[in-house]
């Protein structure tokens, strides 16, 4: 190992690992602490007994376990042929399914649940429709059905594009080498193809589950009976039936555990896959033909408008007439003119806590990913692996989770953070850092290190070097990560929901209040406003963006 | 502005493998001087010691007086080029020339000119305001080579510059490195795994095998007086048998596979003693013969590679050798 010298970059690590500590460690080690105490003070494990011998408790963590993995197998057995057709197959408009698919996943996670109510709810339009005409009756989406239905829809481009990054990578000669050894079609799909893509499959389905698991928004609107931990966490929390914090931190804890145990046998299974591959000769698409080829379209062309009529469908309803809870028919710009002008103001007052926030959060989270990965790829050490893997804490902590851990943490004194921006800031901040992170480690560590060493032999200090050489070659690479990052600061509901107030509220947050009020109407318009925003900031990127590159 | 470099006692180690273990070396002034061993010899190793990306955990190293151990790498004056040319893909062409002025505190108008000679030299004045992404490769390592002259360093150093490149502008781009170094003068150290490159270019060379320094001589020495059989076989090709070493009447000889004798009159005083020794022949100094009189050694050829400027034999002789 080099030998080490003390510098600016030993004053960085320090810095981290003691803010780490005060925002990561210190939060979770107050949710245990919270967790521990009975409802009368005492140190005890009464809480977990209270979780652990009362049914009505724990089926929220086995509700949660189910409906995740059954969403996790569901996005992969529709993302992955999704995926194979995109990457194998010239598919016309190609570019579209992609567009659409990045859009779906990066909407607004309770977006999609109330849309779907909307069509399929008890008085959806679909529902009316099939049973007054039809007379059919598809029973009803709430619960297990509709939080499986509007999660699959939203997460399967979370599949597709990792297995397209899995795709892009084999050989063409390994798909040329087994037709010659009479390996096609279906079995060489799940011979070949699917034994290579293996590990990207495993963390496209580690990052699918802890979406899943932890969304808070979707089991709140159309899981009705169905209960699901992140819910019972807020409704402890912040509950109308009486609140036990003591309680909460308890089921906290615990779906930390359960987090965490799904993480490591993740971590475990793909190391059982360990193989490089590097490929010369991408694999070239073919035409779609005959009757396959048709059936392609309609697969691929029917998913992208199913995961995007949600969207679509509130944005339409917007425009017309509400009277109460009630859409009344013809169409007028009347629930915007009511969030701009009645309810004090609330929709310049959402637009701007969401950019503040939103700006302020991404800004802090990209300087720290770049200091954070340049530590961790540059200088090793034991202090800056240290660092890393508290950095990587947030990853196995449910949105919900953080949202009390801070609020415990930080709202008495002497911090009395309770209702302030930085409470918000901090934790978006803290919910996206490891994405990018991540994304920002795996760029540096693809840039050679003898560019760094040339300019620093010619004479260039450390920190000149690092700011005009280091960042400026991983710039690409952070953007693409930023602008989806930001998306997910501006869509985040689970953790802001326990943090904000009526002074810190954002679009989000408007959003989802409107829909709990039953304001059908300005709800359609703060969901629509939040969609275009982040429709536009998107197909704006991926029109820049020449690559098609994404990490989540 | 030229130093010699001088190296002692230097001891490199990761962890507790060591890699060099003492390693004393003179390069002189002005010279063409090339590190060379097969790979993972330790000569990126030495390499970046001197440049100061590597600690080093034991021994000193100078330029000319001063000792350069702790000095820090932007401070020693160092031009460098890197195998994979190491061109900052976010400036052009000009701007890579003049990074290494702008740490200088120079007047812009100076810095300009000081450029503008190194991209001439370097015949690259037309790409000045490309973008790397748009230079091959040859071109990016002219790119880079102007960039570390520029600065007007006190040493080059080069690590495999040329690795990169296909065979024929290998070729080229030695002839113009070999030129360049001469009319700065610069004191030039260069690492390679390739022999004939390493004699193309080389006012002298040091052989390496596993961290030890085998033998240092100029290209002509190297060839024709190999230290050991290691550099005889690593340096061009060589054949070896089996013989002994007798002295008749004060005159040493080597006795060959076959019986005959060969007077030898330039063995080192403490080494003429009756002993097994081996004999390692370039191959260019056998030469094939129809006539079977005695005295020659008896072979048989069992394959002919023919090159155009010369045919390579392989034989096998009587005493079983192969050649
Ligand atoms: N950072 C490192 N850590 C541990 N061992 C290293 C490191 N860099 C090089 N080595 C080892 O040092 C030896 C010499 O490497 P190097 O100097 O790169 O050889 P080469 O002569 O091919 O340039 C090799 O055995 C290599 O494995
Ligand atoms: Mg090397």
């Amino acid at each position: 190992m080099e030998r080490k010298k003390r510098d600016v970059w030993s004053v960085i690590s320090v810095f981290f690992l003691l803010l780490f500590l005060l925002i990561l460690i210190y939060p979770l080690f107050g949710i245990l602490r919270q967790s521990v105490y009975s409802d009368q003070g005492e140190l005890s494990l009464a809480q977990f007994t209270k979780f652990f011998s009362n049914p009505y408790y724990t089926i929220t963590i086995t509700n949660s376990a189910k409906v995740t993995l059954v969403v996790t197998l569901v996005t992969l057995l529709i993302g992955i042929p999704f995926s194979y057709f995109y990457s194998f197959y010239r598919l016309k408009g190609a570019k579209f399914l992609f567009v659409i698919s990045i859009l779906c996943c990066m909407s607004a996670p309770f977006i999609g649940a109330y849309s779907w109510i909307m069509l399929l709810g008890r008085s959806g339009v679909i529902t009316q429709f099939l049973k007054n005409y039809l007379g059919i009756d598809i029973g009803n989406i709430y619960g297990f059905g509709g939080i499986t239905l509007v999660q699959s829809l939203k997460l399967f481009p979370l599949v597709f594009i990792y297995m397209n990054g899995a795709f892009k990578n084999i050989d063409n000669s390994l798909m040329e080498a087994s037709a010659n050894m009479g390996c096609t079609g279906v079995k060489r799909f799940f011979r070949i193809v699917m034994n290579l893509s293996m590990p990207t499959i495993l963390a496209a389905a580690l990052i699918v589950f802890m979406r899943a698991i932890a969304d808070f928004g979707t089991p709140l609107l159309i899981g009705e009976g169905y209960r699901t931990f992140p819910v019972e966490i807020y409704s402890q929390y912040l509950g109308e039936n009486g609140t036990n914090h003591n309680f909460a931190a308890a089921i906290s804890v615990i779906a930390i555990l359960v987090t965490a145990v799904v993480f490591f046998f993740q971590k475990w299974a793909t190391g059982k896959y360990k193989f490089s591959i590097n490929s010369l000769h991408p694999v070239e698409k073919k035409k779609p033909k005959g009757i396959a080829g048709v059936l392609m379209y309609v697969y691929c062309y029917g998913l992208c408008a199913i995961a995007f009529l949600p969207q679509v469908y509130i944005i339409y309803l917007s425009f017309r007439n509400v009277n109460g809870m009630v859409f009344k028919d013809g169409f007028s710009l009347v629930n915007y003119e009511t969030i701009i002008s009645k309810k004090r103001l609330l929709l310049g007052r959402s637009i701007t806590n969401t950019l503040y926030q939103s700006i302020a959060a991404l800004a802090i989270i990209i300087i720290f990913a770049i200091l954070i990965a340049y530590l961790v790829v540059r200088r090793r050490s034991m202090m800056n692996n240290t660092i890393d893997t508290m950095s990587m804490l947030p990853y196995i902590m449910p949105g919900s989770v953080i949202g009390i851990a801070l609020i415990m943490s930080f709202g008495p004194a002497p911090f009395g953070l309770t209702g302030t921006m930085l409470i918000m800031i901090l934790s978006m901040v803290i919910r996206r850092m490891p994405y990018t992170i991540r994304s920002a480690t795996a760029t540096l560590m693809q840039i050679p290190i003898s560019t760094e060493e040339a300019a620093i032999s010619l004479g260039s200090s450390k920190l000149k070097t690092f700011i005009k050489v280091t960042v400026p070659m991983m710039s690409s690479g952070i953007l693409s990560g930023a602008v989806l990052s930001w998306v997910s600061i501006v869509t985040e509901l689970s953790s802001s929901i326990m943090l904000y107030n009526n002074k810190t509220i954002n679009l989000t947050m408007s959003t989802y209040i409107a829909i709990s009020n039953g304001s059908y109407g300005p709800a359609c318009a703060f969901a629509s406003i939040l969609t275009a925003v982040t429709t536009l900031v998107l197909v704006a990127y991926l029109a820049i963006s020449k690559s098609e590159d994404i990490r989540m | 502005m030229s130093v010699n470099i001088r190296i002692q006692h230097a001891l490199k180690k990761y962890g507790s493998n060591v890699i060099i273990p003492d390693l004393n070396l003179d390069i002189r002034e002005g010279e063409f001087f090339t590190l060379l061993g097969p790979s993972g010899c330790g000569k990126t190793t030495l390499l970046r010691m001197i440049a100061g990306f590597n600690s080093i955990e034991g021994g000193d190293f100078y330029f000319n007086e001063t000792r350069i151990n702790d000095l820090d790498p932007s401070r020693r004056n160092i031009g460098m080029v890197f195998q994979n040319y190491a061109v900052f893909p976010h400036y052009s062409v000009r701007k890579n020339v003049e990074f290494g002025l702008t740490n200088k505190h120079m007047p812009k108008s100076q810095i300009h000119t000081q450029a503008d000679r190194f991209l001439k030299l370097m015949q690259i004045d037309g790409l000045a305001d490309r973008m790397p992404d748009r230079l091959s490769g040859g071109q990016q390592q002219r790119v880079a080579l102007a960039r570390a002259l520029c600065i007007e360093p006190q040493v080059l150093l080069m690590d495999e510059p040329l690795s990169n490149l296909d065979a024929k502008l290998r070729v080229e781009m030695r002839t113009v490195i070999k030129h360049i170094q001469h009319d700065v003068g610069i004191t030039t150290v260069y690492v390679t795994h390739d022999q004939e490159e390493a004699m193309a270019v080389s006012d002298r060379i040091a052989v390496m095998n596993g961290g030890v320094i085998q033998h240092v001589g100029t290209p002509k020495n190297l060839y024709q007086r190999p230290a050991n059989l290691f550099v005889a076989n690593f340096i061009g090709r060589s054949n070896q048998m089996q013989g002994k070493m007798v002295i008749e009447n004060g005159q040493t000889m080597v006795v060959l596979p076959n019986g005959n004798k060969v007077a030898i009159h330039n063995v080192r005083p403490e080494c003429a003693k009756e002993q097994d020794v081996i004999i390692s022949l370039r191959p260019e100094e056998l030469l094939l013969s129809r006539d079977a009189s005695a005295g020659l050694i008896r072979a048989k050829v069992d394959d002919a590679v023919f090159l155009g400027l010369n045919t390579h034999y392989f034989v096998t002789m009587e005493t079983g050798e192969e050649a």
